[in-house]
Parts: structure tokens; sequence; C-alpha cells
């Protein structure tokens, strides 16, 4: 009786047609560039860039903290929903999950990027030294790595068998060996589940730990205005606030190209909406506090990096950054009347350009502002710069493309667990959150 | 064992900046074009800035790095390579530099120096390239070694003439070149030095010392 329903799932995974070819073609076009782009770094070196002294950070570290930030979309936010049982988290998990997996190899690529040695980039592990910051990033981002690939794959078997099951050749093949042998007994749906379940509660605090130590990585200095305690949660905010944006982004996409109107339906941005709405509400408390205490307290060099942003050369990016990150969303999202689909589309788009530049305010106006009197200079990033990002953003969108069309992007065996969830009071995923 | 520090005497020096020149000389430190210097990428171990001093005067210092005895830069490296040696040089490992340069933003003085290009010097500038003193490739972090070069060089031939090493068998580029002796090198740790001396006196003070780095490179305060 489940067999129609999912046929809109499953349909979009064995064809192919004319517009993702030319989708694919085009961003394989520019990945192809950045790839050439990125072979004249190495030979030039780090030259190529427009950094400098002092500003030895840019373009490549904003993007390692936006990315990682973003990875914060899926096994976070689709364990926290999944702990509090809220059932109408169903049709969106897997999407989230792999925006988490994809978007992580892109913030640690970035680092390499960045490196003016990445032929020595193994020296990091055949030479450790644990008091750097950046060790504890690679820990961490590793372990996530690991937990959230895990993560998303568990919950997929049972859907890997379904598209066995249904195909032939070499697709048959590859899904035989992914189903690990699954033909749903119910003890192997007991072990599934519990897996899950041990999975989504353990990769919470992974996830947390990611993008303190991320944060931490300019914290640990005594540099003005990344010396700051609060940057941990900060950060941490950051990421699930830019993470949920880029869910409600992907999921628009995906309803709209795929035809998924009847399994993504206005609740569920009703609901992420909301969900948004508090993170906006956080993000602009965590930056007000971080801004009053720097400009309060009246110390100079803090003060030199504030007034950058606030009044001088940062200025129109900085509030370009509050508009985008709080006043646009806030407005949409504050009013039920305007959380639409639509409504709750440009909010996300607005974060997410937003969360960049806050990443990028974050980095460069430190950097720009230096203790020592030297001389420093107005840095704006290179053409190859801006390609390797292009690149980065190009990729991406041409892997989580070829996801969609190994994998169902809607989870199918969740989806018909659904109406027993629904025989339950209606108001049952409230009060569950309201009792967590 | 000895712990190396450098006075600098702001009333002796005149600016003329023959440390500056010397240490480029000596330590194979690129070529650098005013261009290369607007865009952030000057290559010098040691420069000349002013620094307000309290009271509201400016003060030339010839800057260089700190020397400190509790780095920012060494702790934050992930490798290693940039680490504080038994004899107080915060020393940098070549081969094992990364280039991360997460070093040179923790650095408070902003005296590490990154190899954004291949080092290049004018064809006739080439051949006087110091043999002592390997050429740093392309994107890793360098900066001033107090010549580390100089003290291997003394230590060894201390060792040939069958003698311990004095402290006045090693002494930097710099100090050695200064005209006006603002210059001074030697062993803080020896409380019978000349710059344990001067280290000592009213005069000194060390470059931001309320951020905890504890430098050795000390100055002496001018107009006294």
């Amino acid at each position: 009786m489940a067999q129609p329903e999912i046929e809109p799932i499953i349909s979009p995974i064995l064809s192919v047609g004319p517009s993702f070819k030319r989708w694919a073609m085009a961003l394989g076009a520019v990945v192809a560039w950045a790839a050439m782009v990125w072979v004249w770094q190495l030979y030039y070196g780090l030259g190529a860039t427009n950094l400098g002294r002092p500003i030895y950070w840019g373009l490549y570290i904003t993007n390692f903290v936006f990315f990682i930030g973003v990875s914060h979309a899926g096994t976070l936010i689709s364990a926290i929903l999944r702990i509090v049982h809220a059932e109408w988290r169903r049709p969106i998990t897997r999407m989230a999950e792999v925006i988490t997996v994809l978007v992580l190899f892109f913030g640690v690529g970035n680092v390499i990027l960045d490196l003016g040695r990445p032929d020595r980039a193994l020296s990091v592990i055949l030479h450790p030294h644990f008091r750097s910051p950046l060790l504890w990033d690679i820990c961490s981002i590793s372990v996530y790595l690991v937990c959230s690939t895990i993560y998303l794959y568990l919950p997929l078997i049972p859907d890997i068998a379904v598209l066995r099951d249904r195909t032939s050749g070499w697709r048959h093949t590859f899904y035989h060996r992914l189903a690990i042998g699954w033909i749903g007994s119910p003890a192997q749906w007991h072990r599934l589940e519990r897996a899950i379940g041990i999975m989504a509660i353990g990769v919470i605090p992974v996830a947390v730990s990611v993008h303190t130590v991320v944060s931490w990585v300019f914290a640990m200095t005594i540099q003005p205005m990344w010396h700051s305690s609060i940057f941990g949660p900060y950060f941490v905010v950051g990421a699930i606030f830019s993470g949920i944006a880029a869910i409600i982004t992907a999921m628009v996409i995906v309803r709209k190209v795929y035809g998924l109107e009847a399994y993504l339906k206005p609740v569920h941005f009703n609901n992420l909406g909301i969900l948004l709405l508090v993170m906006t509400c956080l993000w602009f408390y965590f930056t007000f506090a971080e801004h009053l205490t720097a400009w309060y307290a009246q110390e100079p060099r803090e003060l030199s990096v504030f007034d950058a942003k606030l009044y001088g050369r940062f200025a129109p990016l900085f509030w370009t950054m509050i508009a985008c990150c709080f006043v646009i969303p806030f407005t949409i999202l504050a009013n039920p009347r305007t959380r639409t689909i639509i409504g709750t589309l440009v909010a996300s788009i607005a974060i997410n350009i937003g969360m960049w530049i806050e990443r990028f305010t974050i980095v460069v106006p430190s950097l720009s502002n230096p203790r020592a009197p030297v001389h420093t200079f107005i840095y704006w990033p290179s053409w190859v710069e801006w390609s390797l990002m292009a690149g980065c953003f190009a990729a991406f969108t041409l892997l989580y493309m070829g996801f969609t069309k190994l994998f169902p992007i809607i989870s199918i065996w969740e989806l018909d667990e659904e109406p027993a969830a629904e025989a339950a009071p209606a108001a049952r995923p409230a009060t569950t959150l309201a009792e967590a | 064992m000895a712990r190396w520090g450098l006075v600098i005497d702001l009333d002796r020096c005149t600016a003329c900046q023959a440390c500056v020149v010397a240490c480029k000389h000596e330590n194979n430190v690129p070529f650098s074009t005013p261009e290369t210097s607007a865009r952030g990428r000057l290559m010098t171990w040691i420069q000349l800035v002013g620094v307000e001093m309290p009271g509201g005067t400016t003060a030339m210092m010839p800057m260089m790095c700190q020397q400190c005895d509790r780095p920012p830069c060494t702790d934050v490296c992930p490798t290693s390579a940039t680490y504080l040696n038994p004899e107080g040089i915060v020393a940098q490992i070549y081969p094992r530099c990364i280039g991360c340069r997460y070093c040179t933003n923790a650095c408070p003085y902003a005296v590490k120096l990154f190899n954004w290009t291949a080092p290049e010097w004018p064809e006739s500038m080439a051949p006087m390239r110091n043999p002592d003193v390997s050429i740093r490739p392309m994107g890793v972090v360098e900066k001033c070694t107090f010549c580390h070069h100089r003290l291997q060089q003394a230590r060894e031939e201390a060792r040939a003439a069958g003698r311990a090493l004095a402290a006045e068998d090693y002494v930097p580029a710099c100090v050695q070149t200064c005209p006006s002796d603002a210059m001074m090198f030697g062993d803080l740790d020896d409380p019978h030095s000349q710059v344990a001396g001067l280290a000592a006196s009213t005069r000194a003070f060390r470059w931001m010392e309320d951020l905890g780095t504890r430098p050795k490179v000390v100055y002496l305060r001018e107009g006294e």
C-alpha cells in the first residue's frame, strides 16, 4: 500500500533529465576552472592571493569557518529533532544530513587551499603539536566527519534495500553491497533503531565541540576582538543558524526540482521558520553582547577593530550583516503570515549571505588593525581566491545533485512510520519539546 | 646554558638602518620592491617603526622578533615547526612548516614573515648570498633567529680550540654592524654581563610587556 506513495521519491533517482545534465555541465565547468586556478596557485604560491602582512588570513579561512558552520545543518538539527520526537522532521532529516557530510569536505578543503605548503599537510598528523588549537580542530572535525557519515548511512540502509530490490545491473550490485544484507527482519529493525538512537545522542556533543574549537582558533590568540570567551557559544549559535538556513534553501530547491510538494509541506517551512526565528534572536543577542563589551570598556586595541567594523572600512559589510542576519529574517519570520515557503526562503538566503559576511568581518578586521605599528593595507580577495570559492560552491552543489541521483533524498521508511506517529495526540511534538 | 638577549639603546640609535641592511645580507632575506611592500609583502627581519611612548612622543625602534620567553607563536603551531629552544631563541624549522600562518597571526608584534612567492634576487645580487644560511622555499614562515647560524659556528670553533663557548664569541650581524654601538648582545642569565646590567636599568623596557610575552629584546628609553 505504501508503494504508490513512494514512487515520486524513487523515480527521480533512476532517471536523469536534460535540465539535470545542463546544470551538471555548467557546474562542472566552474569546478574545472577552479581546478586549473588551483594548479596555478600551487605553482605560483599564495602570492596569487591578495593576502599580505598583517592580513595573513582572508577568504579561504572565511570559507572554512562558513562551511564548518553550515555543516551543523544536518546532523545536529536532525539529531535534536529525532531525540525530541518532532515527527514533522521525517521528510527533511536526510536532506540536512547530506549537507553536513558534503560540506565538511569543503571546510577542510579550504584549510588545504590556505596552506603555503599543502604538500606537507600530512606533517600535522606525523608531527602533531597538541597545544595548537588547529590540532584540536583536526581531531574534532575528523570525529565529526566519521560520526555524521555513519549517522547519514544508518537510516539509509532500509532505503538502499528498497532500491536494491527495484534495480538491476550496476545499480543493483552497488545497492546490494551497501544494503549489507538488509531484509527488514524485526531483529534488524530493532538493532538499526538502537544504533540510530545512540548515534543521535553521541553526535550532539561532537557537533558542539566542532564549532567551539573552530572559534578557539581565533579566541586562543591575544588578538583584539578575537580573544573573547563567548566565541565558543557564539560560533555554535551562528553555525546552527546558518545550518538551518542552508537546509531551508536546499529544501525549497529540491521540492521544486523533484516535485516533492506532497512531502515537503508548508508546515515544515513554518516549523523550521520558527526554529530559525529563535536562532535569529540568539544570534543577535550574542552579537550585541560581543560588541557592547568591546565598546564599553574602551580598550584602545579592541576599539580600533570595533571602530573599523562599525564606522570604518568594514562598516558596509558589518551593517549588511546586521540587515541580513537580523533585520530581514526577524521581520519575515516573526509574522506568521510571511512565514511561508517563499518567506522562509528569502530569510534563509539573507542569513546565508549575512553569516558568510559575519565570518569575514571576524577574520579580516582584527588582522587589519594589528597591535604593532606595521604597514597595513586594504584586503580585497584576488580573482584566484574568488575562483576557488566559486569552485567550492559549485562542487558542493554538484555532489549534492549526484547524491539525489543515487539515494532517496527523503527517507522512505521513516515516512511509512509517520501515520502511526500521527495517531498519537496532535500536540505530541510540542509537549515533548517543552518537556525536553 | 645561556639565555641570549639583545639590548637596544634608543638614545644611541640614529635610525641609520645599517642593522636592516646587515640583516638582509647576512640572512639571505629576499629582495622586496616598493610594489610588493605596498601589498604587505615586504621581507625584512628588522624594520624601523615609530612606536608611541608614554608621554606622547614617538620613538623610532628597530623591530625584530622579540624572542619571547613565553612566545604566543609557538603554542599555536600545529607541527612544532616553531618552538622555543633551550637557549631561549624562538626557532623556525623551515622544512616542517606547512605555511598555515597561524603563528604570524598569533604574534602581537607582526614580525613573522611569510614567503608568498619563491624568493627572488636581482642577478647581480644572487652571488652575494650567504652560504651559511639556507634559502627559504616558497610557502613557509621565517623571522629573525638572532643569527642562529653564528651561534653554531662559534660553538664549533670553540670546540675545535678546546675551550668553552664565551659570550663574546657569538654576535648577530645587526649588533656587529651598528655604527653607534646602540645594540648590545649577550647572556641575560649571566649577572655580570653587560646586557644583564642594562636590562635591569631603570631605562629598560620591553615592548608590549603587559601582554606577558616576556621578550628577550630589551629597549632603553631615550631622553634621560
